[in-house]
């Protein structure tokens, strides 16, 4: 005589593992400084690329990156998308910007928001520039900065982004 | 021509210190000093310069996902690499590494692996690797469970305590000539169990240390070995064998994977100089010892073994790069290296390696 049993669906089985997590020598040390509104990178001794955030190596070469270079606020737009779709938990509203910009000084890109500009209008090799919170507000983290917006320069050909000096450009 | 039957040489290896918190480092940070010292032992550039790479890591010791992933910005992976991971001791990547190169598809391999286990607890995230439905809900930690495998030892008169802080006493002093190592020093027998016991019948000093670190081993064909003109020690055997899940099922006072790991290895086909076991419990190295029959001939745990400093993940790895230093220095002619997973020596590896 067998019996019906109910079927089992699922069990509760939480999983609660407590970490004291550290992000890394190099992005502790950009954090510290991105706390004091300074953006700064790490240059490659080989290939002298220079990236930010900066994790430590250069991924290309396999080298420690030792050498810290203090970067401006404005940047080159290398690529960008229109999010329209909500994205849960996300406070920010669509439709809203996400570009890939990269530093003057630097050579690769990191992401970042772009606002205070006609989505329409957003396009690749235009120049953007920091708009920062309140430093009262300012933390360990890349938030520092609101989001990026336009500002009146001549766009940086493709080529060209990605290696415009720290000193800017003049188009 | 590659084959089942192609001699496989280690040619370098590097292991950072055993450090009880290596502070801000993250894993980028751990792993690039070890490969720096692997490739410059070889004359390589990155690991462009080999055919095949492998690591062993598990992102749950440092809370970090895809940790594994982000170590592949040590590498110099531009352009793109062969690489691959094992959710494990590096020593299973050193197998894969193997296999890679026994089917023809590399001649060389780079094999590292990293644990940043300060971050975390980690005889409690180890529990999470128990059999989800029974086990792992209770939060059974590793050292509980070592405790009960000592308890069946000592209950059995297998083993007395005295055996036990025996083992460990050998391990520091061994270390006191590890640069390595994260605990050494002249401790005696009657000191070690003058201790209150952690997890009974377990004293803190039968548990090995967490430790923070890393290392990194270069294997190729002796083809590739004789063209880098660098001194080598041969693989002669390696193999694992896992036992299963169900505690219950095992008899926890032997370890018959181990055995018939070391078997198929072909461990017996000579005599053995130095045996580096992976216990990272005392009385582990007692039925490791004896599961292999080694004798008074074989120097146990010269570096200290893990009980002097355990690197999860690396540990392993370690122990295989332990018997090549010795074996390449001339110091043994042919050794035993074991490394371990899972609880209470739940899936074993032996690699035998022979001078040149």
């Amino acid at each position: 005589m067998s019996q019906e049993t109910d079927l089992i669906t699922d069990i509760e089985a939480p999983v609660y593992l407590s970490y004291n997590f550290t992000a890394g020598r190099a992005p502790t040390r950009f954090l510290t400084q991105v706390k004091k509104g300074v953006l700064t990178g790490q240059r490659c001794p080989d290939c002298a690329n220079v990236y930010i955030p900066p994790r430590g190596s250069c991924p290309a070469c396999g080298v420690a990156t030792q050498e810290e270079v203090v970067l401006p606020d404005k940047a080159t737009v290398q690529s960008f998308t229109i999010v329209s779709i909500p994205i849960p938990n996300n406070p920010i509203q669509p439709p809203f910007v996400i570009a890939n910009l990269v530093l003057d000084g630097a050579n690769i890109a990191f992401i970042h928001l772009l606002s205070e500009c006609e989505n329409e209008q957003v396009h690749i090799g235009q120049r953007v520039q920091a708009v920062w919170k309140p430093e009262q507000e300012w933390d360990y983290a890349l938030d520092n900065i609101r989001y990026f917006k336009p500002i009146n320069e001549t766009d940086v050909p493709v080529a060209m982004i990605g290696r415009v000096p720290v000193a800017g450009w003049e188009g | 021509m590659a084959g089942l039957s192609t001699q496989i040489a280690i040619v370098a290896y590097h292991q950072s210190d055993c450090v009880a918190h290596a502070g801000a480092a993250n894993e980028v940070e751990l792993i690039m000093p070890q490969l720096r010292a692997v490739f410059d032992q070889v004359g390589l550039a990155n690991a462009q310069d080999v055919d095949f790479v492998c690591s062993g890591s598990c992102d749950y010791l440092q809370g970090a996902a895809f940790a594994f992933v982000a170590g592949v910005d040590a590498l110099g992976a531009v352009p793109p690499i062969r690489e691959s991971h094992v959710e494990m001791d590096a020593a299973w990547a050193l197998y894969e590494a193997v296999l890679k190169i026994r089917m023809g598809h590399a001649r060389s391999a780079l094999v590292y692996g990293f644990g940043k286990s300060s971050t975390g607890e980690l005889p409690t995230v180890l529990s999470q690797q128990l059999d989800p439905y029974y086990l792992a809900p209770l939060w059974v930690d590793t050292v509980s469970l070592a405790a009960m495998q000592a308890r069946l030892l000592l209950d059995r008169q297998l083993i007395t305590e005295r055996d036990m802080a025996a083992v460990v006493s050998r391990s520091r002093k061994n270390a006191m000539a590890n640069p390595h190592a994260q605990l050494s020093g002249e401790i005696s027998v009657d000191e070690l169990l003058e201790a209150e016991s952690l997890v009974a019948p377990l004293r803190k000093s039968d548990c090995s240390p967490v430790a923070d670190g890393a290392a990194a081993v270069i294997i190729c064909t002796v083809e590739q070995a004789r063209q880098w003109r660098v001194p080598y020690a041969l693989i002669s055997g390696i193999d694992h064998r896992i036992e299963t899940h169900n505690l219950g099922m095992r008899d926890l006072t032997d370890s018959v994977s181990t055995r018939q790991s070391a078997c198929s290895a072909g461990y017996r086909d000579g005599p053995l100089d130095v045996a580096e076991l992976y216990a990272p419990f005392s009385h582990q190295e007692i039925i490791l010892s004896r599961a292999l029959s080694l004798d008074a001939g074989t120097c146990i745990n010269p570096s200290g073994g893990v009980l002097a400093g355990n690197l999860m993940m690396a540990s392993g790895l370690a122990r295989i790069g332990e018997v090549f230093n010795r074996v390449v220095t001339g110091e043994a002619r042919r050794g035993l290296a074991h490394a371990t997973s899972g609880p209470c020596l739940q899936h074993n590896l032996v690699a035998v390696l022979e001078s040149a």
